[in-house]
């Protein structure tokens, strides 16, 4: 059976990774090539390095983040943050990136997606969504924003995704921008009606505080994969400790 | 003097990854380099043959980089290892794109996921059972998760191709092999531990 995966997620500013990283072992927690290998000796899955660098100028650094961890880590890696033109998936994929995650571009081009996942191929295109909740006379719908989650764009997430997943996109990783920082779990709503809404697989992400909320995205949300990044980083719990205790609850890991 | 393995390249997606783990298991004396030069692929003693992307593309740049006769050969010829769609190409037929004619070195179809609860493409670590004993399993225990990211498999005729099968719905074709060939659907380059001892074992294996 496949397994369901963990996923840390490391947000990178010019190169040095940001919100801190506490590893005794670690030399230099801001290294985010050390902090890779440490996450591969521990089992990840996965890891996704997260771009928040503002100037155009230091996003070739992130290149060369990327090209350190893919020749010493041999797991998937997903780079996403500033991907705008083909030549900025094309570039990541080179430095050895497996996949490239699409945020704000998407919303303001959908076309943009069709295109790098005709060029380049559905499974190196990951279409990042940020929804939040916004109350309706049914209750509550989901909606897309931008801008870390300041600036509403009126499209629905659900329907969102189907049209992402339409155009060609791999597969999906939901923020949901309520719960993001909140330490109180994931949307489990949410996504599991991005999940159930679409044949791709969907990443959970924003919330986790402890392991079970990794275990009530997969089991609740419906989620093909978790992402965490705060409770990894400060190494409140293992990448081997979260999965012994999806494994003891039942979720499929990989151990 | 080291030796000379080939990671073919076609222009189907990115082969840094492969070419950086191969590098990472072999001697240091031995050259790694990613070519489409049919000659240098023809000298090689050893071959990788990777690719992504859909079928149709797939085969359409086989066919401009004129390496169609150079696969053949190393296939056939020398350690060959093919990933992913270096598998599926090898086959006579793909339900993708419409319908696409593949390589045909072996006779048998590749066909999609069919729908069903489970998602498309079957992207994750999924254990691959080994049908039989072979080279390239060495020191790898049957039932280990390998890294797969793929919406189509292989379903060979001569079922005495398989060499391993995964359950995902269905027990689909993970592997085949034959003589010096050895071909497989998940990522040993993206596999950690499990897939860089394979690459060892394909680049230390004494056909």
């Amino acid at each position: 059976m496949l397994a369901k995966r963990i996923i840390p997620c490391l947000d990178v500013d010019n190169g040095r990774v940001v919100k801190g990283v506490k590893f005794v072992e670690i030399r230099d927690a801001g290294d985010p090539v050390e902090i890779a290998r440490r996450y591969n000796q521990e089992g990840a899955d996965e890891i996704t390095f997260l771009d928040i660098t503002a100037s155009s100028d230091n996003r070739a650094t992130m290149v060369h983040v990327v090209e350190q961890v893919a020749s010493e880590v041999f797991i998937p890696l997903t780079v996403g943050g500033g991907i705008r033109q083909p030549e900025d998936v094309l570039r990541m994929l080179n430095a050895g990136a497996d996949k490239v995650a699409i945020n704000t571009a998407a919303v303001f081009n959908p076309e943009f997606v069709k295109e790098v996942c005709d060029r380049f191929g559905s499974q190196c295109i990951v279409v990042a969504i940020d929804a939040k909740r916004v109350p309706d006379q049914n209750g509550h719908h989901w909606e897309i924003f931008t801008h870390g989650g300041r600036k509403p764009t009126g499209l629905d997430a659900v329907a969102w995704a189907r049209k992402m997943q339409d155009y060609g996109a791999g597969e999906i990783l939901l923020t949901s921008m309520d719960r993001d920082g909140t330490k109180i779990g994931f949307d489990n709503e949410l996504t599991r009606s991005i999940s159930e809404a679409v044949s791709i697989p969907v990443i959970a992400s924003g919330g986790v505080g402890n392991l079970q909320h990794l275990v009530d995205g997969v089991t609740e949300g419906k989620a093909d994969a978790v992402l965490a990044a705060s409770i990894f980083h400060f190494a409140e719990y293992s990448i081997g400790e979260a999965k012994r205790y999806m494994a003891e609850r039942g979720v499929e890991v990989r151990i | 003097m080291g030796q000379k393995i080939a990671v073919i390249d076609y222009g189907m997606g990115n082969l840094r990854s492969v070419s950086k783990a191969v590098e990472h298991v072999c001697a240091a004396a031995d050259e790694v380099r990613v070519t489409d030069d049919p000659a240098w692929i023809a000298s090689a003693d050893r071959v990788v043959f990777p690719g992504q992307g859909a079928a149709r593309d797939c085969m359409a740049a086989i066919g401009q980089h004129q390496l169609n006769q150079a696969i053949r050969q190393a296939a056939t010829s020398k350690p060959f290892l093919g990933i992913c769609m270096g598998l599926q190409v090898l086959l006579s037929h793909s339900e993708e794109n419409g319908g696409t004619d593949l390589l045909g070195l072996f006779p048998g179809e590749v066909r999609r996921f069919a729908a069903s609860e489970l998602k498309v493409p079957h992207m994750g670590w999924n254990r691959v059972q080994p049908s039989r004993e072979h080279p390239l399993w060495a020191g790898i225990e049957p039932g280990s998760r390998f890294y797969f990211v793929h919406s189509y498999h292989v379903v060979p005729q001569d079922t005495g191709l398989i060499a391993a099968t995964t359950d995902y719905g269905i027990d689909f074709t993970s592997a085949i092999a034959k003589g010096s060939l050895f071909a497989v659907q998940f990522h040993p380059e993206k596999s950690a531990d499990n897939g860089l001892r394979l690459l060892q074992n394909f680049v230390r294996w004494q056909v």
